[in-house]
């Protein structure tokens, strides 16, 4: 007879308010009529947002004393709850910007077929979203892989929404071959973990190693090795970026801002997680190894950003080289790293996501891929997302328009706090670098001869749509990441409680 | 409000008011009228403060303090040292006049150069009152985001590659300093340039005067500087050489030299030949420059030479003539761009060989460029005089052949500044200088006879500056003893 554990419901309640949204919007792809569908799919995609948001905050608010629940295999604590706010704010913005933007072209599908599978998408939107919130609350190796593959699978979907194009399909499936891979991986180093502790929960994995010796031993070590390659895919740092430009330009872009926001904090902030509280008595040999995954993120981004001229690629490129970033604040290992890399999420996703759903609204008026050239006078024709731009650009690059800026100070002084002196003059230089790609795209806005300017509106026959629900979305994620300059006090507040329910 | 919030007010002000012009539909004329509003009640500001100043006691005025995040103990911490209240003004004096400039020629988009100019303005003054080593830092990289795009958007014809490369140089040494300020704040367990103790690790120090000696420039850091005065708008090029380039010997001052006096001293000789590298090569340059701006611009960069060589001798003149100096300095560069400005608008050129004869039937111009040109070459009496005067009295107390390379350098300057004048005002009229070309309009005149009276005052009385940025009679005391 299978015993069964108790449930504590409201740990799971941001999880279930998601899947709960999902299952309605998928139900709506059936029983509402096509005309509405598009309204009725994104205010239940939205609302289930709202609701998940919700209960995050009151789950971080409730849950100051943090323990495992659901027989041991999920975590209730802050650091749970901080990551689910984080991540339903995302979805909340994805929503905003898909709402109009799905599919990405659309004025190249006949209006009719526009429409088609627009509840599915919201559905799995919020599907993978639940998967990315149960993700980071995982506590032993099989929710960890379950949880991954969850939103892992809805991602490649998405990518692949847009079937009228080419792009599209190939983009989901490079991302769907790569994912395997790194997921393969993932789930081999498990197994290998679980052969040398016979252990699957984080906790009970340090305690094996710990009380049976088992530091150093070589299976484990492949596996620990293994695990931290699978987790790499999905924060596409290199040597594992290999999918990202490719993925990242195909996919839809409103597909494109959701990932390169919420994968990244998903699976930064379980990695973090997992390395602190599963292998902390191999502390000497993951830090370093993080610290070599920062620096050939770091220069791999940065050289290849600068050769770009595709602004999505380019894009894509500057999150690997932000992975790099962060990861100095997972490698520095210590409580100040982990503040670190919690607050230098919140200002990236919020650029991040607000820089790739401008490429959204000029995409859509050209009806073409965005360049560096075709982006000429932008900031000109549309003041409100150009200033938007220059300030993501400007934030990306560390300049004081932003909490980005803080964001490195704060991941370079967990770096010298370690006493790595050294990764701070890598993190320096490849901020330098950065800056040539960075201000190529305020250039492209601002800077060019008249004669080079493209008028979108024009180019593609009338003046573009009112976009209020894309204005509101980059309108959030500036708000996000000029007010992270301001509000640091707070957030590394919050950071810090639930950095505390790590165990240090 | 309180008296200490004035500090704060001269910073938010400008900002908020960058905000309103970027947010507001205001019409060109609304726009411009409002920045020049701001930037005239900032000086009112900043007199109000210097009235109230009191230049007898040492220590921070106008002091305010707020923590920011406080597990790294970083604050918002601003005031004022009796030398950083002339850096202030010099900063409110010479934006008003830029902005007026630039309403006064109508600049092409009204809203969005308006917003920046005054975004420049309070990251300016931010500079020189932060007493917080990453808020100094934040205006110190805040300055840079406006100024690229001044140059970008609205500069001359090779204005791209310019801005590459005022801004990659820059930013190269802001975040050495980045780093070096990481380092130094965490080992001393505070970020507050007050509370901070010394140290005497020279890397630290090697990282904050990269920034710095990038940024005043000296030689051989000032490959930015020709492109950039060059292609940038006249007042904007005015700011970068009047104001701006202060910020970075304000730093050397603030910073390098209080916080690290033995690295200091250590490295003394060495950054002595560089401020005499850059005021010899700089003045030759300036001799042989073919263009207006090319003069000033590379007198400029001779003069950053001697400020810094009167702060690097580390005597009690060096350090007063110092300061007299870059007030008088910037005054003076930023006239000499503005009346740059104001020929190439009549001209449509800068180069030597075109112009000539701009005398004749234009006495308020003649009259103007001659007394900002001959207080320049500092003929005795005027307020240029004075300060290089006690830089090299200063720089004669460390050792007497800095005096003597200064000394050269003086009158190469008065060979380039005569060469200037007489190559625009006199010698036969140049084939663009036009007999419809007008003398100086109202609007010009209102915003040069101002910076000229200054100047006056100034040489009339430059122990007014010279007497009163350093508690007590001792400067190299108040910087050993960290100005408390």
């Amino acid at each position: 007879m299978i015993h069964t554990p108790h449930v504590d419901w409201f740990s799971l309640s941001t999880i279930l308010v998601l899947v709960g949204a999902s299952f309605v919007a998928l139900l709506g792809a059936v029983l509402v009529p096509r005309p509405a569908r598009r309204a009725f799919a994104a205010t239940v995609a939205a609302l289930g947002c709202i609701g998940g948001l919700v209960t995050s905050v009151w789950l971080y608010v409730d849950s100051a004393n943090g323990h495992r629940v659901v027989s041991d295999a999920f975590y209730r604590d802050r650091w749970t709850a901080l990551a689910q706010v984080i991540l339903c704010a995302i979805g909340l913005a994805s929503v905003l910007l898909s709402a109009e933007h799905i599919p990405a072209w659309g004025k190249l599908a006949p209006r009719s077929r526009r429409d088609d599978h627009i509840a599915e998408y919201f559905a799995l939107l919020l599907a993978c979203l639940a998967g990315m919130t149960f993700f980071v609350g995982a506590a032993n190796l099989m929710t960890l892989f379950l949880s991954l593959e969850w939103f892992s699978i809805g991602l490649y979907v998405m990518c692949a929404i847009d079937y009228d194009r080419e792009g599209s399909l190939e983009a989901g499936l490079k991302y769907l071959i790569v994912g395997s891979f790194g997921s393969a991986a993932l789930l081999f180093g498990s197994a290998l973990v679980y052969g040398a502790t016979r252990h699957l929960g984080f906790e009970e994995i340090a305690q094996a190693v710990g009380q049976q010796g088992l530091s150093g031993d070589a299976l484990l070590v492949l596996g620990l090795a293994m695990i931290i390659a699978g987790l790499g895919f999905k924060a596409s740092a290199a040597p594992f970026h290999m999918w990202t430009p490719d993925v990242y330009e195909g996919a839809p872009t409103p597909v494109t801002a959701f990932m390169s926001a919420a994968t990244k904090v998903a699976a930064l902030l379980l990695g973090f997680r997992l390395l602190r509280t599963a292998f902390p008595q191999e502390a000497h040999l993951w830090t370093w190894a993080f610290a070599g995954i920062a620096v050939a993120s770091l220069v791999i981004g940065n050289l290849a950003a600068l050769v770009q001229r595709d602004l999505k690629r380019m894009l894509a490129y500057s999150s690997i080289s932000h992975a790099g970033f962060m990861l100095i604040g997972l490698a520095a290992g210590s409580a100040l790293g982990g503040r670190a890399l919690m607050y230098y999420l919140v200002p990236y996703a919020a650029m991040a996501f607000g820089s790739f759903a401008v490429v959204a609204a000029r995409e859509r008026e050209l009806g073409e891929a965005v360049t560096l050239d075709n982006l000429a006078g932008f900031g000109w024709e549309r003041p409100f997302l150009g200033i938007a731009m220059w300030f993501f650009m400007f934030g990306f690059a560390g300049l004081p328009l932003g909490g980005g800026f803080i964001g490195k100070f704060y991941v370079l002084a967990a770096a010298y706090d370690h006493g790595w002196a050294w990764l701070v003059v890598v993190g320096v230089v490849a901020t330098l670098v950065s800056l040539y790609y960075y201000l190529g795209v305020v250039r492209a806005m601002y800077m060019r001869p008249s004669a080079e300017l493209q008028v979108g509106a024009v180019a593609a026959g009338g003046s573009p749509a009112p976009e209020r629900l894309l204005h509101a979305a980059v309108g959030l994620a500036l708000a996000v990441s000029v007010g992270s300059l301001f509000a640091v006090q707070p957030l590394i507040d919050l950071a810090r409680h639930a950095a505390s329910s790590l165990p240090f | 409000m309180t008296v200490s919030s004035f500090t704060t007010l001269l910073v938010c002000m400008p900002i908020g008011a960058a905000l309103a012009v970027w947010i507001l539909p205001l019409s060109r004329y609304a726009t411009g009228s409002l920045a020049v509003l701001v930037s005239l009640l900032e000086v009112g500001i900043w007199i109000e403060q210097a009235a109230r100043f009191d230049f007898n006691r040492s220590g921070l005025q106008f002091s305010q303090r707020h923590s920011w995040f406080s597990d790294l103990h970083v604050s918002y911490h601003v005031g004022e040292y009796a030398f950083s209240l002339w850096l202030v003004g010099l900063t409110v004096v010479c934006m008003a006049a830029a902005i007026g400039y630039g309403f006064w020629v109508g600049r092409e988009r009204p809203r969005a150069y308006f917003g920046l100019m005054l975004l420049l303005t309070g990251a300016t003054v931010g500079v020189f009152v932060a007493q917080d080593m990453l808020l100094f830092y934040a205006f110190f990289e805040a300055m840079l985001i406006p100024l690229y795009v001044l140059v970008g958007v609205w500069g001359g014809a090779g204005r791209l590659g310019a801005t590459v490369k005022f801004l990659i140089y820059t930013m190269a040494g802001s975040l050495l300093m980045l780093a070096a300020l990481i380092v130094y704040g965490l080992k001393a367990g505070t970020f507050d340039l007050v509370d901070a103790p010394t140290s005497a690790s020279r890397w630290i120090f090697l990282g904050f005067m990269f920034a710095f000696v990038i940024k005043s420039p000296l030689w051989p850091f000032h490959g930015w500087l020709p492109d950039t005065y060059r292609e940038a708008p006249p007042e904007v090029s005015a700011v970068l050489s009047g104001v701006i380039a202060k910020a970075g010997l304000y730093g050397m001052l603030r910073i390098a030299l209080t916080k690290f006096p033995d690295p200091a001293s250590y490295y003394r000789t060495t950054i002595l030949v560089l401020a005499a590298a850059a005021l010899v090569y700089g003045s030759l340059l300036a001799f042989r420059a073919t263009d207006f701006r090319g003069v000033v611009a590379y007198s400029s960069l001779a003069q950053s030479g001697l400020i810094a060589l009167g702060l690097f001798s580390g005597t009690n003149l060096g350090f007063d003539g110092a300061v007299l100096q870059m007030v008088a300095h910037g005054l003076v560069s930023m006239s000499l761009f503005l009346v740059a400005g104001v020929v190439e608008r009549r001209t449509t050129t800068g180069e030597f060989r075109l112009l000539g004869g701009m005398a004749k039937g234009r006495p308020a111009l003649a009259t103007l460029l001659m007394a900002i040109g001959v207080i320049s070459l500092a003929v005795p009496g005027s307020a240029a005089f004075a300060g290089e005067f006690l830089i090299l009295a200063g720089a004669y107390q460390r050792a007497w052949w800095w005096a003597a390379i200064g000394a050269c350098a003086i009158v190469l300057a008065a060979m380039y500044m005569l060469r200037l004048i007489s190559a625009v005002l006199h010698e036969a009229r140049g084939s663009t200088v036009r007999d419809e070309a007008l003398d100086l309009r109202p609007g010009e005149l209102a915003l040069l006879v101002p910076l000229v009276g200054v100047l006056l005052v100034l040489s009339a009385w430059p122990a007014g500056i010279s007497h009163h940025s350093f508690a007590g009679d001792a400067p190299t005391q108040a910087v050993q003893g960290q100005f408390k």
